[in-house]
């Protein structure tokens, strides 16, 4: 088929299960311009090369009047995942004074225990079943009370901001051909509301802090100014929704990847000190993210193809991790893989912030799942998909436990 | 690999980051023969970059830089003895006390020492230091931990100035006395070394630059008390430490007919020494900071770098070709990077600033202390330096490979128009005119044909 329409199939929902093919197709193709006018890049090589271009822009503005979408305000503020330097760098910096080094270094450390804690007790919940959805009984909720233990929200206002969560993932999914403008609408709602709940939240600890971020946001600001009361909504929406719409596609892909090879799920069991290397190897072999979009801020030329300014291009990491010319063997699952320098986590100015904390939920988490996978069976393969294709992952993962003894 | 290069006995000369990696890459590769690793100091590796940095400020003791082993080299650890001179022919290393090592293949991995201050019994006075080994660091953190009046540190390379910087963090007042005419020209050129003076001075420094330290002086005790300088004034200090550059560790092989001399140890590309008379030999090889390799991105010009991360590349390039033969071995290609912390800010440098005539400002600014300047020579990227912007380098080291076109095509997000299209003299200094070595030289000449000699007067 015409590699002009390779977006439009690999966002149908019928590839959700198995796009690698198509990404193989792209590979081939090199860079690919779609029907829309945009490109499609799946080279390894060539999507790092563009990650630490500073002519390309993670800020949808910057975007061609073809391709604008709707007028920018209505997507103020702005967190800073959609911004270029230097203010993205203010917000990040700012973002991270009370989450990583310099000025918290043992921030993700602590929680350990509270991540430990936590994955017993859903463990402990699955006891005597024999059928288990991976996701709605342990994938999900896990991140969602490390995020809410680590922001300080309260876990039992979960219901009401996963609506918002979801109306703020589907704007942000990437569908071409199609009018996004009901989604960004609903998406920019659900982003005001979760702001403000969020800022509320926030304000409600000034003067008597807890040990979670939104104290340290308000009581705790950069000494040269801190956040403004939309950058802190905007922030804190951009941890909270990445925070657990991200790290549960990367638990269940890990479940499913590893029942689908019994021999190296036996291995970790008997190994466990492979399992840092085994969710890196995740993170290349089916990672969390598979899209992101960058825009020219001129004419760029990326494997002799000049892409230019203002058109849309769409990176495809789960492509470039199984480039050949980056990685051996790599439709093959090694968790002793070495040199595996994945793009799980993006690369450049903006690799991901949360990337720390989501390791270490999910070295907790497959490592307290092992013991119960090996008799484990998959109820439906493939499983099926949540619905975006940029944030892809199963929907539900139904599997078959064996009864206990 | 041929049986007889898995076997023979091997010594590596030199006992620290180079020295290490390239003992625990011949085992990687299959090296199954006797390995005897030979080091002046009484300690095992360890790693240098944080005794100016973390030590200085009281975080770490000194000897808690111990370098993690990947793998154990199985290796016998002859420590504490210096080697004294290098037999060719006979192939064998001799060593201060008497005894002598017979080698196969052999790695020179010596380094480098601190400049000395030239008047012997000035610099033996109390109060005066180097810093380049453990002991050096663990000395001067104690001094530094009794609250001195005042530091005075003469040279104003990267070791000076990370010097200057912990002694601010700690409240301590610091005079730095530089021949040049600004911290860090000699590295990086005259843009960044305007900003390095600029940051000294808001964290409190008294910088005097355009002037040389001509005496040490001390009190009838033996305590150091202070400074005269060239401009006639003087300084009073409790502590003086001298940061004058390194010296390669050469002498010992003065004797060997191999071409050693002050800008280090010449090899090839593969790390292969060359003897006095240009020819290259099959059995020595050179890493680290005593090498002297040519370079294409330079024109093939011989660097002579003092660079953590060149010291790991070469090392394990040169113990992948010391156990093969012909096609197999490899070319020792990195391009240089380096990296400083100093008075809050990150530095870090891919390439050869000094390689350069031209230098642009391409993402952020001066003003802000964030940014990149790239550096060029006759219309080709040459180099880049970050100040806290060490994420970008990545992108410009690909440019340096490519020997993109200078300057840089304008556009990036956080360039300022007008700023990312004028680029600037580069304004890299001779040499000979500083206080502090640079820790990148090209041994050749510069692109403007001068000789430079990297031997500071002083």
């Amino acid at each position: 088929m015409a590699v002009d329409t390779l977006l439009e199939r690999i966002t149908d929902y019928a590839n959700r299960p198995d796009p690698y093919p198509l990404y193989a197709e792209l590979r081939e193709a090199g860079v690919a311009r779609q029907t829309d006018g945009s490109y499609l890049v799946g080279g390894y090589y060539d999507i790092v090369a563009l990650f630490h271009n500073p002519r390309l822009s993670s800020d949808r503005r910057n975007r061609a009047g073809a391709y604008s979408g709707l007028p920018a305000d209505e997507e103020e503020p702005r967190p800073f995942i959609r911004l270029d330097d230097p203010e993205h760098r203010r917000l990040r910096s700012l973002a991270t004074r009370p989450f990583g080094p310099p000025h918290s270094p043992g921030r993700i450390d602590a929680m350990r225990d509270e991540i430990t804690r936590i994955t017993d007790e859903l463990i402990e919940s699955l006891q005597g079943r024999t059928r288990v959805d991976v996701v709605d009984d342990f994938a999900y909720p896990l991140p969602v009370s490390v995020i809410c233990r680590l922001l300080g929200v309260p876990r039992e206002d979960e219901p009401t901001f996963r609506e918002w969560s979801n109306a703020i993932i589907d704007s942000s999914d990437i569908r071409p051909g199609e009018n996004l403008g009901t989604s960004q609408r609903a998406g920019n709602q659900a982003r005001a509301q979760m702001g403000r709940y969020l800022v509320d939240l926030a304000e409600q600890r000034r003067g008597h802090p807890g040990d979670d971020m939104l104290s340290a946001f308000v009581n705790d600001p950069d000494p040269t100014g801190g956040l403004t009361r939309e950058e802190l909504a905007a922030t804190a929406v951009l941890l909270l929704v990445a925070g657990h719409e991200t790290t549960v596609n990367l638990i269940t892909n890990g479940v499913l990847t590893l029942l689908r090879h019994p021999d190296q799920l036996e291995r970790l069991r008997r190994e466990p000190d492979l399992l840092p290397g085994a969710v890196e190897e995740l993170l290349r072999y089916e990672p969390p993210v598979h899209l992101l979009e960058r825009i020219p801020l001129t004419h760029v030329d990326v494997a002799g193809t000049t892409i230019p300014k203002g058109v849309p291009v769409v990176l495809v990491l789960a492509s470039g991790n199984r480039d050949p010319k980056r990685f051996r063997d790599p439709d093959r699952f090694d968790p002793t893989r070495r040199d595996n320098q994945h793009l799980g986590f993006g690369s450049g100015v903006h690799i991901c912030y949360g990337a720390p904390l989501a390791r270490v939920e999910a070295q907790i988490a497959l490592g307290a799942l092992l013991p119960h996978l090996t008799t484990a069976t998959l109820v439906e393969d493939p499983p099926p998909y949540r619905n975006s294709a940029v944030l892809r992952g199963p929907r539900h993962l139904p599997i078959e436990l064996a009864p206990s003894p | 690999m041929p049986g007889d290069l898995r076997e023979g006995p091997i010594v590596i000369v030199g006992a620290s980051l180079a020295g290490l990696r390239a003992a625990e890459k011949l085992r990687e590769e299959g090296f199954t023969g006797s390995l005897t690793v030979v080091g002046d100091e009484p300690h095992p590796p360890y790693d240098r970059p944080p005794l100016s940095k973390q030590v200085l400020l009281g975080m770490s003791a000194a000897d808690t830089t111990g370098l993690p082993m990947r793998r154990d080299p199985d290796a016998d650890w002859r420590l504490g003895v210096r080697a004294t001179g290098l037999d060719l022919v006979g192939r064998q290393v001799l060593l201060a006390d008497g005894e002598s090592l017979p080698y196969d293949r052999l790695l020179i991995a010596t380094g480098t020492r601190a400049r000395p201050w030239p008047q012997p019994e000035q610099a033996a006075l109390d109060g005066v230091f180097t810093l380049r080994t453990r002991e050096d660091a663990g000395c001067l953190a104690e001094r530094l931990a009794a609250g001195p009046r005042r530091v005075l540190v003469i040279g104003a390379g990267f070791t000076g100035s990370e010097i200057a910087s912990a002694c601010r963090e700690r409240g301590i007042e610091v005079t730095v006395a530089e021949r040049g005419t600004a911290p860090l020209v000699g590295a990086l050129g005259g843009t960044l070394a305007r900003l390095a003076a600029g940051l000294q001075r808001a964290h409190g420094v008294d910088l005097r630059c355009g002037v040389t330290v001509t005496a040490l002086c001390g009190n009838d005790g033996g305590r150091f008390t202070g400074a005269d300088l060239s401009d006639g004034s003087h300084i009073d200090a409790d502590v003086c430490v001298i940061a004058m550059g390194a010296v390669r560790n050469v002498e010992w092989l003065a004797d060997s007919g191999l071409a050693a001399g002050p800008h280090g140890v010449a090899c090839d590309a593969g790390c292969r020494a060359f003897d006095m008379y240009g020819i290259v030999t099959d059995d020595v090889f050179v890493a680290g900071d005593v090498s002297r390799f040519p370079h294409p991105l330079f024109d093939y010009q011989m660097l002579s770098l003092e660079h953590w991360g060149n010291a790991v590349a070469q090392a394990e390039v040169a113990a992948h070709n010391m156990i093969s033969s012909g096609p197999p071995r490899r070319p020792h290609l990195a391009v240089p990077v380096f990296w400083s912390s100093q008075f809050g800010v990150n530095i870090k440098s891919v390439g050869v600033p000094t390689y350069s005539d031209q230098v642009v400002i391409a993402q952020g600014s001066l003003s802000e202390r964030h940014l990149v300047a790239v550096y060029g020579y006759r219309g080709r990227i040459t180099a880049a330096v970050t100040v806290n912007m060490a994420k970008w380098l990545e992108y410009y080291q690909g440019l340096i490979e490519a020997a993109a076109p200078f300057p840089p095509a304008p556009g990036a997000a956080d360039g300022h128009p007008l700023v990312t299209e004028f680029a600037l003299p580069s304004d890299v200094p001779d040499p000979r005119g500083l206080s502090h070595g640079p820790t990148v030289a090209l041994t050749g000449h510069l692109p403007d044909r001068r000789l430079t000699v990297v031997r500071p007067a002083g």
